[in-house]
């Protein structure tokens, strides 16, 4: 809370590099020992959750939110917030689903709904970037507007899978050697934006945007320049997850993904990417999304209320941020009891 | 020093002018039934904006408000299913809602977590658990007599008696903010935290309170909602929180904390109130209205932030020129 | 001299608001030599040196590189013009590797564009390498001490083929080690034809590296001149534009009873088995170099920080550890070191800022009067001729000076028995500096314990009736006023003298 403590603690020992190491990589290795408890408990209790069929379905209902929660790790990452990703889904979904079922064809309904989801993007980036408005509030707003805009083009209807062309729901629902399509295209994604980030030089300076804005703004980082593009990344990837959605589900009311800004947030921060930036991977995001997906669909199979999931997502954000929180206190307390000692 | 127009007595104008306008173009708005309706269709946002406003002004937030309504309502229900008396299910509940803000609070206070962090973990949490108490149903039959307390007008005026309820509690919190050393220490926390805490002010243990009372407020407006409807739902006041921080924020409360009136926060809440009202006077669908909600956050933050960035510009092209 | 100055001020100004922090300043640096900066706290040397980093752009005046007027639009355009600044507090990326750090935007490439990490990190090794410093590459910024951080700002500017280095304050962190380190590599680096600006408040540090000095009085260039024909009393006299003796005007008092019993305090990491007491009537003055733990200790006596071992008495009465509000009633008052975060709260008015430490006595019933908060802040105002224009405004427009005096309005309203200060006159100017050296001197004729830290000297041997000296989170010495001398207090702060 008060700022003296960052100063006190200042190492000089060479080790303090395993600690600190230790700590961030641990977060990747504890998701997947949590995940393969949480298989390994519920295919023991149901063997069937490992069946074929159990599987495909976690994966396909992972691919979306692990979409959203790629372009989200890039908006956090920046020290910033998407909370609008929900409404955008909700909205691509049936501003695509209107278009295909009046006889677009499928590439142009997917250009179409990047296209949406990039414009809401960029409305967000500019707002933050140009005006330095908190981005939780602009976003709040955003998600409000564009949910209402969603309503207001629904208008009570539905989109029905019938009414769609059958290239679409063959993208939703079909495979390749066995691999449903949604999970790839997630991949694909999850692969091409870690490597940037990891391995290009403007990829570096979303980190070192959250990790230090004033620092990057010294370095002569275009700071509004990389939040505007991690928005539109974000918006982007939500319009892409909206025509996925209405590919997977066929049927679409306006309200579909309301709610969802908060399970992909979850996500995000259960996945290891610090809420204060600068920290963290979209590997470790979408892991995170694997890790709820899954909680969801072993509470089924465990005939646990469902009702729980919820709870248990919010629970685990929780837990994650706390460990979180109490290692690096630890790890200061050390380096700082080291720093006379050592 | 010339003074700058305030951004509170703005909001306060442009809520006359909505009402003037409504009242001359709208027929049926500017009637004593309408507003009552009006007023107490406001009731839980209201009551949830006086705690959020002492939150955000000491730079906090509390998304999880509306779970905890949910909570609360989905807690009556079960209760009153199962045979007890509303006399014990209120305060029970209540209870809860503290303990929500409690957790709230600790995990703020005692961690160091950011606050906006915490409690989108807990709206998921509360939430949820709202589900697990009482699933996806619904209780109804609540005796008239309480039904009753939530809407009727308090006897010889045509205030519901949550809308006296709400005046009561605006003014003990408009005291406590601007005129007692608390308000004064809630400035100071949200404005220069370090500052107020090498002052001797208590700073934990403030923000502590505030997240408590945040959670009670919450838990009883999801008892006034429950009892408004007559019906208890896990889901009831979904989305809440934004409506409420939007009224906050329109009201001339900056999110980064240390600024802001009641006053301004009550006019936002009116104005939110007045316009929605007056959409739905003139059949304007109810996603309209969301949208507007949205624009007026997004204006409610952009606006002053604008002013900041015009006249901050304006001695440096002075000096330069 | 033929070349032209490979970067240069010409007639520079700068305002902020009211304030004239530079006025006709110029400067030349030339290649392969190293420059000095001197000048009092608020003389306006970090804006000087903030102009030519291109975080601010002068009102008038122009900057010159190699004799060709350019304009810094942005700290990148100062960069990319071969000007490396080093702050006091570097300004590294915490989260990120070193060699992350030294190479933000200017990474070594492989194909396609992406980052060569193995050619970084090597990059990196020479650098340190180069430097003759052993720091691992891979290791993240956060955690590196002070030291640590300003090699790996010097390894960005060398990488960078920085031809201007400008080092604010380098060493005020540094040990007797670290200094001698920093000083073959900035001699290396004038040697291999870079301009170097050197500031610092030790002299004797100006005297061994530097060949010319600038000095800066309120804002206006006093001198500059060779080094070699300067003794120490010249330049300080130039600072501060009149002799020492008058400035510091302690009268002698008869210390009473003990007021602050500290015993063997210690917070791991920080500070150690620190002891010592005040007494009513004595200013007792804690000496050290910056990062020594001096202010570490005033922040866990009044309760800001908690404390592992050792006791803290205010009068007797044992404190508890960790509570300001305890501390405040027990008498204790601490005007702390950073005014704009810890002393003040800018966005407020001048008396709700001076209400602050009050809220209690200034309740009447349930609410606070505001009558009797503007006549407190008036009556204090008043005392401490503060210069404002109406108590309602924002202490944001007054200056340092009068802000200091805001602070200490705040704490003495309180009536303490113990003040504690840090830094009392850092940033202020000269006339404010001896109104508050006048002050802290009649509180304790009125018989207030004052502890006094501060990293000005003869700020120290004029107004402490006793010095306590710290080193690496020890306290070092006691020398009482009789015997303290520059050369008695530096000895002991560096840890080279009669360490104990």
């Amino acid at each position: 809370m008060t700022g003296g403590a960052n100063t006190a603690a200042l190492p000089r020992t060479r080790s303090a590099r395993g600690l600190v190491d230790l700590v961030f990589r641990a977060r990747e290795l504890s998701l997947v020992i949590a995940l393969a408890a949480l298989v390994g408990v519920t295919a023991a209790a149901n063997p069937n959750f490992l069946s074929g069929q159990g599987i495909e379905d976690i994966l396909l209902n992972t691919a979306i939110l692990a979409l959203l929660a790629v372009g989200q790790s890039m908006v956090v990452i920046t020290r910033n917030l998407d909370l609008s990703v929900g409404s955008v889904v909700g909205l691509v979904a049936f501003v695509t689903g209107d278009m295909l079922a009046s006889g677009w064809g499928v590439v142009p309904g997917v250009a179409l709904g990047v296209a949406v989801g990039a414009a809401c993007g960029l409305l967000n980036g500019l707002l933050v970037s140009l005006c330095r408005v908190p981005a939780l509030v602009v976003t709040l707003g955003t998600l409000y507007v564009i949910q209402g805009v969603c309503h207001y083009i629904a208008h009570g209807r539905q989109i029905n899978a019938a009414d769609l062309p059958p290239g679409l729901l063959a993208l939703g629902n079909g495979a390749v050697l066995g691999v449903p399509y949604l999970p790839l295209i997630t991949l694909a994604f999850m692969l091409a934006i870690g490597y940037y980030l990891r391995a290009y030089p403007s990829g570096r300076e979303f980190y070192a945007i959250g990790s230090s804005p004033e620092a990057a703004r010294l370095a002569g980082v275009p700071v509004r320049r990389r939040v505007l593009v991690a928005y539109l990344v974000s918006g982007c990837l939500a319009g892409l997850a909206g025509v996925l959605w209405l590919a997977r589900f066929g049927t679409v009311i306006a309200d579909s993904a309301n709610g969802w800004e908060l399970l992909v947030i979850s996500a995000v921060v259960v996945g290891g990417v610090a809420i204060t930036g600068g920290v963290g991977s979209v590997y470790g995001a979408a892991l995170g999304a694997l890790l709820l997906t899954t909680i969801g669909s072993a509470l089924v199979v465990l005939r646990v209320n469902p009702f729980w999931q919820q709870a248990i997502t919010g629970a685990l954000l929780l837990l994650a941020i706390s460990v979180d929180r109490v290692l690096a206190l630890r790890v200061a307390r050390l380096l700082r009891r080291r720093s006379r000692h050592g | 020093m010339g003074r700058v127009l305030r951004w509170d007595v703005l909001v306060g104008a442009l809520l006359v002018a909505v009402f003037a306008g409504g009242s001359l173009a709208t027929p049926g708005f500017a009637t004593v039934s309408n507003l009552s309706f009006a007023l107490g269709d406001l009731g839980e946002i209201a009551l949830i904006a006086l705690a959020m406003t002492l939150l955000v002004v000491a730079a906090e937030v509390d998304l999880s408000v509306a779970s905890v309504l949910g909570l609360s309502s989905a807690l009556v229900g079960a209760l009153w299913d199962a045979g007890l008396a509303i006399e014990t299910i209120v305060p029970l509940v209540v209870l809860v809602g503290a303990a929500c803000g409690l957790v709230n609070g600790l995990l703020v206070t005692r961690l160091g977590l950011p606050s906006l962090a915490v409690t989108i973990g807990t709206l998921a949490l509360y939430r949820g658990l709202a589900y697990v108490v009482l699933g996806d149903k619904a209780v109804a039959q609540f005796p008239p007599q309480y039904t009753a307390l939530a809407v009727d007008d308090v006897p010889g005026t045509f205030v519901p008696y949550p809308v006296a309820l709400f005046v009561l509690l605006a003014v003990i919190t408009g005291v406590a903010l601007h005129a007692t050393g608390f308000g004064r220490s809630l400035y100071a926390i949200g404005a220069q935290e370090q500052a107020a805490f090498f002052a001797g002010i208590r700073v934990k243990r403030i923000k502590l309170l505030l997240f408590v009372l945040s959670g009670t407020v919450a838990a009883f407006a999801g008892v006034v909602f429950t009892l408004r409807y007559g019906s208890a739902r896990a889901d009831n006041g979904l989305g809440i929180e934004l409506a409420v921080i939007a009224a906050v924020l329109l009201g001339g409360v900056d999110f980064d904390g240390g600024k802001g009136t009641l006053g301004g926060v009550i006019a936002g809440v009116l104005l939110i109130g007045l316009l929605r009202n007056l959409l739905m006077l003139n059949d304007v669908s109810t996603e309209i209205q969301s949208v507007v909600t949205g624009l007026l956050l997004i204006v409610s933050v952009l606006t002053p932030r604008l002013l900041a960035l015009v006249r901050s510009r304006r001695p440096v092209l002075k000096g330069s020129s | 001299m033929s070349d032209p100055p490979a970067l240069a001020l010409a007639n520079v100004s700068k305002s902020f608001g009211a304030v004239r922090a530079l006025r006709e300043v110029s400067l030349e640096l030339f290649a392969g030599q190293t420059h000095a900066l001197a000048g009092e706290n608020g003389a306006g040397k970090s804006t000087l040196v903030k102009t030519l980093a291109g975080v601010h752009r002068p009102d008038s005046g122009q900057v010159l590189r190699g004799g060709e007027p350019v304009t810094f639009a942005s700290p990148a355009d100062a960069q990319r013009a071969g000007v490396a600044v080093i702050y006091q507090e570097p300004t590294l990326f915490p989260d990120l590797s070193v060699a992350e750090n030294i190479f933000m935007g200017r990474q070594p490439r492989a194909t396609l564009g992406r980052i060569d990490r193995g050619a970084m990190r090597a990059r990196a090794g020479e650098l340190f390498a180069r430097l003759g410093v052993t720091l691992d590459p891979e290791q993240p910024a956060r955690g590196l001490s002070i030291a640590d951080q300003q090699l790996v700002e010097i390894a960005k500017a060398i990488s960078r083929d920085a031809r201007v280095l400008v080092m604010d304050e380098p060493t005020a962190a540094l040990s007797g080690n670290e200094v001698a380190r920093l000083f073959s590599v900035v001699e290396a680096l004038r040697e291999d034809g870079c301009a170097i600006l050197f500031i610092s408040h030790r002299l004797d540090e100006i005297f061994a590296l530097c060949r010319r000095v600038t000095t800066l009085r309120d804002g206006a260039l006093v001198a500059t001149e060779p080094v070699s024909g300067l003794t120490h009393d010249d330049l300080i006299r130039r600072m501060v534009g009149r002799d020492l003796g008058a400035l510091y005007p302690k009268q002698d008092t008869r210390p009473g009873e003990v007021a602050l019993r500290v015993d063997r305090l210690t917070r791991e990491g920080v500070f150690t088995d620190v002891s010592f007491q005040v007494r009513r009537g004595e200013i007792v003055a804690l000496a050290g170099l910056v990062g020594a733990g001096r202010s570490e200790v005033a922040r866990a006596v009044f309760g800001i920080d908690r404390w592992d071992a050792g006791t803290v008495t205010v009068a007797g009465r044992p404190l508890p550890a960790g509570s300001p509000t305890a501390a405040m009633g027990a008498g204790l008052a601490l005007v702390p070191e950073d005014r704009r975060q810890q002393g003040l709260v800018m966005e407020l008015s001048i008396e709700r800022n001076i209400g602050l430490t009050g809220l209690r006595s200034l309740r009447r019933g349930l609410t606070v009067s505001r009558a009797a908060e503007r006549d407190r802040a008036r009556d204090w105002a008043l005392r401490l001729r503060l210069k404002y224009g109406r108590l309602a405004d924002g202490v944001g427009v007054l200056s340092g000076g009068n802000q200091q005096k805001v602070v200490l309005a705040k704490w003495l309203a309180t009536g303490p028995s113990v003040l504690i200060v840090d830094e009392p006159t850092r940033g202020i100017d000269v006339g404010t500096k001896a109104e508050v050296h006048r002050l802290l001197s009649e509180l304790a004729g009125q018989g207030i314990a004052v502890l006094m830290i501060s990293s000005d000297l003869p700020e120290v041997l004029g107004m402490a009736d006793r010095v306590l000296v710290m080193h690496e989170g020890r306290l070092t010495a006691e020398i009482p006023r009789a015997e303290a001398t520059e050369e008695s207090v530096m000895a002991a702060a560096t840890g080279t003298g009669r360490a104990a």
